[in-house]
């Protein structure tokens, strides 16, 4: 091997391992990540969000009639907010990571939300 | 530098190695670390395979025939434009590539859920660094792209001139993509199961990796039919070729897929199928690639060797069990949440579209892998053709573009017989209209299966168009905004659907181009000689004279070839002028000194340039197979060989030159094929507007604010909805 080809594989095996290695040397912060279950929760929120939107706008594209319209946006929003509770009850609980409220949510719509599910605005 | 390249591979192994054991022992401990050590080896991974594949990229460039892939798959002569392409036409680069963009895509889904799903990404992790690592291991112990022999030749053999094409400079890149993302939702798909896992989140991390492996899959196939049909000079774009049918597959399971996700996302239900389509198309997608590089079905599309064969067997062999055994024992948890509400709902047109698409991989697979199942049974190995595929696919293509106009009108969850009735009556009255219009023209009498096609791209039409006028009506109803912004507010607000239907006018037009030029096509295949006519379908080609050109320069596409002789081809119909075609034959250096000092010149494989005026209306197609094997033409290439010698090519290129003047001084009578298609252009336009509806359904949404959300801000919101 050349020494210019063998220089170049040992910075590589250098670099390769600074970058492998990092998180076993530096002590880890202990929360930097959104909790398994409320991501979850996040997940199923946002689908759950859309899929009220997907409704309205179902309805008021005339693929819905008022009576199903009713019946389909009443379930989904119990859901919704039953979502929302346990992720209210989860942010409460020992693994919250922003109990005080200042956790950020990727994408966050809450707020935005519940006026959200109006596709048209 | 190949050392350089080599000692990469082999770090890149011993990475891939060292990140499965830290991401299974990080998961399976507890220890978040080592899983994130594992991560990072992905990272580290990409890196690795970047330098590489720079290095073999740089020794196309540099003409280094030390490197035997560079000296067997490209040489000092081939334009650089294709020099640069020629990494992936060796089966070692190819295997490069896909390594590479595997452990690219691995790089940014991991980077993106590097704050989720813990458990499932660090299985996920240790599953693509096994595909990582069994491509790696192929090139370390099988096909090496950095072998090297000593001293080098001093001329390589040069670019198969099939793939000196604009479009394969991209196409296998995209094809690759389109495999190596199917790799993704496979790897967080068995990761869900194995971490038990199960809920929605995975499918809303990978959803867009499915997609865009959808794109990539679908752009490829279609820059495969374009090479098809303007390359390979017999007139079609689609032949039923097992390479063609490899990717097809993936892409067919895909958009399943994509489809019967929303249902998950929205109900919790067929969990248990999504994750079974998720497998086979990262199993399909590894089987494609078995197929091209395996090279263990025919195909003109296959450029390996048959080397590979019994390690990719093991590979999807493994696959296919621990995928069985993984569905199998978590079935529990793969119950679905909900049922279907109603038969008439939009889950239930998903759901008849599922079963049409898989149907159709189905079908296709059978006839693909055919020729092996019968020598596995018979002994003999026998294959299918066209008409059989045709049999079984046309009336399922049909059924499918039915759907995709039923679908968007179809409500989710519930939609009346009242509602539907309403909603049908403008798609439907397009799909009359459209029957009568071609009945009365008599267009279609004797096509049922075209004329059922046009209907139903009309209906789709009808449907898609009926969704967006009255989407727009909405807004304007609410926003008072003027028509455009509305529509572009309304897309920009719900992009996955709006996105969707434009995919779905794109199919319809697609197939409408599909069915007009393969039942209203007019073809010959004929000798002419110069001031010769012949009549195809309405229009009249006259052979008006031959031409000739010697040196690469004059090749109309700079293709590297040594010798082009064409014809120029006047079209007219009813005796005015429409167009001038001018097909070609090229020949190239066939790198065989054996042949002789002249013969060898011109002695490479013979690739057609296609002379086509192509229009929205229709393809005018023409090709020529020039008889070079005349005893005028055969006496020089005769002498030549005898008295220049070896070493002097460019006298050789006399003795071409003087074929070429020979050639056009007395033209013997040549061979044409000539094909008229109506509405060719059809399919290509087609396939952009899938590509770009693909591309809005993938746009990321309005960036939202990340709004700082207090517990006391959620408890209202909730309350609100329950208001509401």
């Amino acid at each position: 091997m050349s020494v210019l080809a063998a220089m170049l594989t040992l910075m590589l095996l250098a670099a390769v391992m600074a970058v492998v290695s990092r998180p076993l040397l530096v002590a880890r912060k202990p929360e930097e990540s959104d909790t398994p279950r409320r991501s979850e929760l996040e997940a199923e929120r946002e689908a759950k969000y859309r899929e009220i939107r997907d409704a309205e706008l179902d309805y008021r594209t005339g693929k819905l009639s008022q009576e199903d319209y009713e019946a389909v946006n009443g379930a989904l929003r119990a859901e919704a907010v039953q979502i929302l509770d346990k992720l209210e009850s989860s942010e409460g609980g020992p693994e919250s990571s922003d109990s005080e409220g200042d956790g950020k949510v990727e994408g966050d719509q809450a707020v935005e939300e519940d006026r959200a599910p109006d596709p048209a605005k | 530098m190949a050392q350089l390249g080599g000692a990469c591979l082999i770090l890149a192994l011993a990475v891939c190695a060292y990140g499965i054991g830290a991401s299974l022992y990080g998961v399976r401990t507890g220890r978040p670390e080592w899983s994130e050590s594992g991560r990072r080896s992905v990272y580290a991974l990409a890196g690795i395979l970047t330098v590489a594949f720079m290095v073999l990229e740089l020794a196309f460039l540099r003409n280094d025939f030390s490197f035997n892939t560079v000296a067997d798959t490209s040489s000092a002569t081939t334009p650089t434009f294709y020099k640069a392409a020629a990494v992936w036409s060796s089966q070692e680069g190819s295997l490069l590539l896909w390594a590479w963009l595997l452990s690219l895509w691995s790089t940014l889904i991991l980077f993106l859920t590097r704050k989720r799903m813990r458990d499932v990404s660090a299985y996920a992790t240790a599953i693509l660094l096994g595909f990582g690592g069994f491509f790696i291991g192929l090139m370390v112990f099988y096909a090496t792209p950095f072998a090297t022999t000593d001293p080098a030749p001093a001329e390589g053999v040069g670019l198969d001139p099939l793939l000196r094409h604009p479009s394969m400079m991209i196409h296998p890149p995209m094809l690759y993509s389109g495999y190596t993302l199917c790799i993704v939702p496979l790897a967080f798909g068995m990761g869900a199961l194995l971490a038990r896992k199960v809920d929605a989140e995975w499918i809303k991390a990978t959803r867009r990796f499915a997609m865009a492996a959808w794109l990539f899959l679908g752009i490829g196939i279609m820059l495969g039919a374009r090479w098809s049909y303007s390359e390979l000079g017999w007139g079609g774009y689609w032949g039923w070729d097992a390479v063609e049918n490899a990717s097809l597959m993936p892409w067919l399971c895909a958009t399943a897929f994509i489809h019967s996700l929303m249902i998950q996302e929205k109900r919790g239900m067929l969990k248990v199928w999504n994750v079974s389509l998720v497998l086979a198309t990262g199993t399909l997608a590894i089987m494609g690639t078995f197929l091209v590089r395996s090279g263990i079905l025919s195909s003109i599309h296959a450029f390996g060797g048959q080397t590979l064969g019994v390690p990719f067997v093991i590979l999807i062999g493994v696959l296919i069990l621990s995928s069985i055994y993984l569905v199998s024992t978590r079935r529990d948890m793969l119950r679905s949440e909900h049922r279907l509400d109603s038969l008439l709902s939009r889950e239930s047109i998903f759901l008849a579209n599922n079963v049409v698409l898989v149907g159709l991989c189905f079908v296709i697979f059978w006839g693909t892998y055919f020729p092996l199942i019968s020598e596995a049974l018979t002994g003999h190995e026998a294959s299918v053709g066209p008409p059989w595929f045709d049999r079984y696919t046309v009336p399922l293509a049909l059924i499918l573009v039915l759907l995709s106009g039923i679908g968007p009108v179809i409500a989710w969850r519930r939609a009346t017989l009242a509602n539907a009735r309403r909603n049908f009556v403008i798609p439907l009255s397009f799909a009359l209209v459209t029957l009568a219009v071609l009945l009365a023209t008599g267009v279609a009498d004797s096509k049922p299966f075209a004329l059922a096609m046009f209907c139903c791209a009309a209906f789709v039409l009808g449907s898609v168009g009926q969704e967006y006028w009255r989407g727009v009506r909405v807004r304007r109803a609410i926003a008072g905004e003027p028509a455009p912004l509305a529509l572009m507010a309304l897309v920009k607000r719900n992009r996955r659907r709006y996105g969707g239907y434009v995919v779905h006018i794109g199919i319809a037009v697609l197939f409408v181009g599909v069915a007009a030029s393969s039942s209203f096509q007019h073809a010959s295949e004929l000798s002419l000689s110069p001031g010769q006519s012949t009549k195809v379908g309405a229009y009249t080609v006259r052979y008006v004279r031959p031409t000739a050109s010697v040196t690469p320069k004059y090749d109309p596409v700079h293709t590297g070839s040594t010798l082009s002789l064409g014809a120029i081809l006047d079209v007219t119909k009813q005796g005015k002028h429409v167009t001038t075609l001018t097909p070609a034959e090229d020949f190239y250096d066939s790198g065989e000194p054996a042949q002789g000092s002249v013969a060898h010149l011109i002695g490479g494989q013979p690739v057609s340039q296609v002379g086509i005026d192509g229009g929205i209306k229709r393809d005018i197609w023409s090709a020529i197979a020039p008889d070079i094997d005349t005893p005028r033409l055969k006496r020089i290439i005769e002498i030549g060989n005898k008295t220049i010698p070896l070493v002097r090519p460019d006298e050789g290129m006399i003795a071409v030159a003087v074929m070429a003047r020979e050639y056009m001084r007395s033209p013997p009578p040549a061979e044409f094929h000539l094909i008229i298609s109506p509405l060719v252009m059809w399919i290509w336009i087609g396939g952009a507007i899938v590509a770009g509806g693909a591309l809005i359904a993938l746009w990321p949404a309005p960036s939202v604010v990340r709004a700082r959300v207090s517990v006391r801000a959620r408890s209202r919101a909730a309350r609100r909805l329950a208001r509401a």
